[in-house]
């Protein structure tokens, strides 16, 4: 089931990350932030949201949203197959391998 | 029918919604050329993009895209010309990118139906809430070393249709029913194989129960189910575990479950905390996926017959039973032979003939069809021959059962082993004149009233006949003289 949230601001509100916001999304992001420096990203954060939240006073009403400025559209792909067959160059930079595999430590739920 | 489940204190409903997930029917994987074959040898069917080398670049596979168009289409769902393509974080030694790409908020395609024709003859419409494209992720095994896990990156990014359903199912009769017959849907459009035992089709199962009519109750989510069996015993399980707590005045704990096939017990994810913060965003290499209406319409005006409209036609046209009409077109291999087979025949019969001999014969010797020796043409001749009352339903059957072996056809064998029904009265007659001359104290038992004994000489002429004479002329043949 789909669950969590987009990163986009509530329009009009005034965005603060707080410190428990700031350990969670440290850990959700698998980086170490020592509780010391949680306070001044909090408020470093918080600023950057708020400088974005001016975009806020611009009015869209009737504006379509753009997704590019190049007026592309997504480009495709033939179903071909054009790719494979470099086990060698897939596993270059793995610290451990065994018959072809990656070999990590064991992450059995 | 009621679905209820009795418990302690009274009858619990059950409430069941599903998200399917269908491996798209493709040579390459959604954002990469490399292939997605089953089987290849550990790592070799992946390209730097899957591997997520820095600066790797996605780039859509449009046969992907089209399949998942054709899909929606066949669910009678909307089609959404303008989708996007999310990034949906989470860390997992499967997961190279550290995100999965998939659709989020604007999948490609929205809300449609799917219909249910139960065992019972009722007809159930479960809503399909949307489908979105998604990359598959690779393969963990932890059973090759004491501390180590190994990775195969072979099925990271290959096309995955997630469907989701309403919690419109009531059971877990009809929760496989609902697997069932998208299945066959998708293996009818080719946007899947289908095929569970290689993963191709995996369920996750969300299941509440409530008091009859009350608000909905909270719900798990059990994952990764890969058969119909382990659905229904994930199913069932859940339901028991969730009433027992209730009713013992507990709560149910909204979690993710993990089956374990070996017990057929369902158990919480240990890493269940923050499991569903996924933090999607729209993934900045992607712009949103335009499609044409044209190319909607194109893909529309092309989808082949589907199940209910083939269903439709052998219920109505045909007049088969909506029973043997399902069974008939489940497959699309199926429907394609019994068309053929009852082309010009007596449709009725030809499917008795079909659902009961020609399947079972295939289930005892554990053949397919596409194995079967019997062709669609040889079968409809088989039934020409009854119809035509050359010979009988109980010869056709040993008829049949030589056509299973050798895979001649009915007329060959019937030719061969001289099994033709005799309908020459005259030829009857002496039978007859035999058997009654044979069996003079039993005439005359019969002629004193014991009319029961009338089978017993219609028995001794088909003997005597080695079964080929014909029934109807026997009982009439019969009656005349006994009673005349």
């Amino acid at each position: 089931m789909l669950r969590g949230f987009y990163c986009n601001s509530t329009k009009h509100s005034i965005m603060s990350v707080d410190k428990s916001t700031v350990a969670r999304i440290a850990r959700l992001a698998r980086i170490h932030v020592p509780e010391d420096r949680q306070e001044k990203l909090s408020a470093e954060l918080s600023g950057i949201l708020d400088w974005i939240e001016e975009l806020n006073e611009v009015d869209t009403e009737n504006v379509e949203p753009i997704a590019s400025v190049t007026g592309h559209s997504l480009p495709r792909r033939e179903d071909v197959v054009s790719d494979g067959n470099r086990v060698d160059e897939v596993l270059a930079n793995v610290p451990e391998t065994a018959s072809g595999f990656f070999v990590v430590p064991k992450v059995v739920e | 029918m009621s679905n209820l489940v009795e418990g302690r204190t009274g009858e619990w409903e059950v409430v069941i919604g599903l998200e399917v997930h269908a491996q798209v029917a493709s040579n390459a994987k959604l954002f990469s050329g490399a292939p997605t074959a089953f089987g290849a040898d550990p790592n070799a069917n992946v390209s730097l993009v899957d591997a997520a080398m820095p600066g790797m670049l996605p780039v859509i596979n449009q046969e992907c895209v089209r399949q998942a168009i054709r899909t929606g289409l066949g669910l009678k769902a909307e089609i959404n010309l303008v989708s996007v393509f999310d990034r949906k974080n989470y860390f997992y030694a499967d997961l190279p990118q550290g995100y999965q790409i998939s659709q989020y908020k604007q999948p490609i395609v929205g809300e449609g139906v799917l219909r249910l024709d139960m065992p019972d003859g009722t007809t159930r419409e479960i809503g399909i809430e949307r489908l979105h494209l998604e990359q598959d992720a690779g393969k963990s095994m932890h059973d090759q070393h004491p501390s180590k896990s190994y990775i195969d990156l072979n099925r990271t990014g290959v096309a995955l249709m997630e469907i989701v359903s309403r919690p419109d199912m009531r059971s877990a009769a009809e929760a496989a029913a609902y697997v069932r017959k998208l299945r066959s849907i998708l293996r009818y459009l080719g946007t899947c194989d289908g095929n569970m035992e290689e993963g191709s089709l995996r369920a996750d199962v969300n299941v509440s129960v409530r008091r009859p009519g009350a608000e909905f109750g909270t719900r798990t989510e059990t994952k990764n189910l890969n058969s119909l069996r382990f659905i229904q015993q994930a199913i069932d399980y859940e339901v028991a575990r969730q009433i027992e707590i209730i009713e013992d005045g507990g709560e149910i704990d909204q979690e993710t479950r993990l089956f374990d096939t070996s017990t057929g017990t369902t158990r919480a994810m240990r890493s269940k905390e923050d499991a569903h913060d996924y933090r999607y965003f729209p993934d900045p290499d992607l712009l949103p996926l335009v499609i044409p209406q044209a190319e909607v319409d194109e893909l529309s005006a092309a989808l082949p017959e589907l199940p209910d409209q083939i269903r439709d036609r052998l219920t109505g046209e045909y007049g088969l039973s909506a029973y043997d009409a399902a069974v008939i077109t489940e497959e699309r291999e199926t429907a394609a032979y019994y068309e053929a087979a009852s082309a010009g025949r007596d449709r009725k019969l030809v499917a008795n003939w079909m659902t009961v001999e020609l399947f079972g014969a295939l289930n005892k010797s554990g053949q397919t069809l596409a194995d079967c020796k019997v062709t669609p043409a040889a079968l409809g001749g088989l039934v020409g021959l009854i119809e035509d009352g050359t010979i009988s339903g109980k010869i056709a059957k040993d008829v049949f059962a030589a056509m299973f072996e050798s895979g001649k056809d009915a007329a060959a064998i019937v030719e061969e082993q001289g099994l033709k029904q005799v309908s020459d009265s005259g030829a009857i007659e002496v039978m007859i004149d035999e058997v009654l001359a044979t069996n003079q104290d039993k005439v005359a038992e019969y002629r004193g009233g014991k009319d029961k004994l009338f089978g017993f000489f219609v028995g001794q002429v088909m003997k005597a006949s080695k079964g080929q004479a014909n029934p109807g002329m026997v009982n009439q043949l019969l009656r005349a003289k006994l009673d005349g």
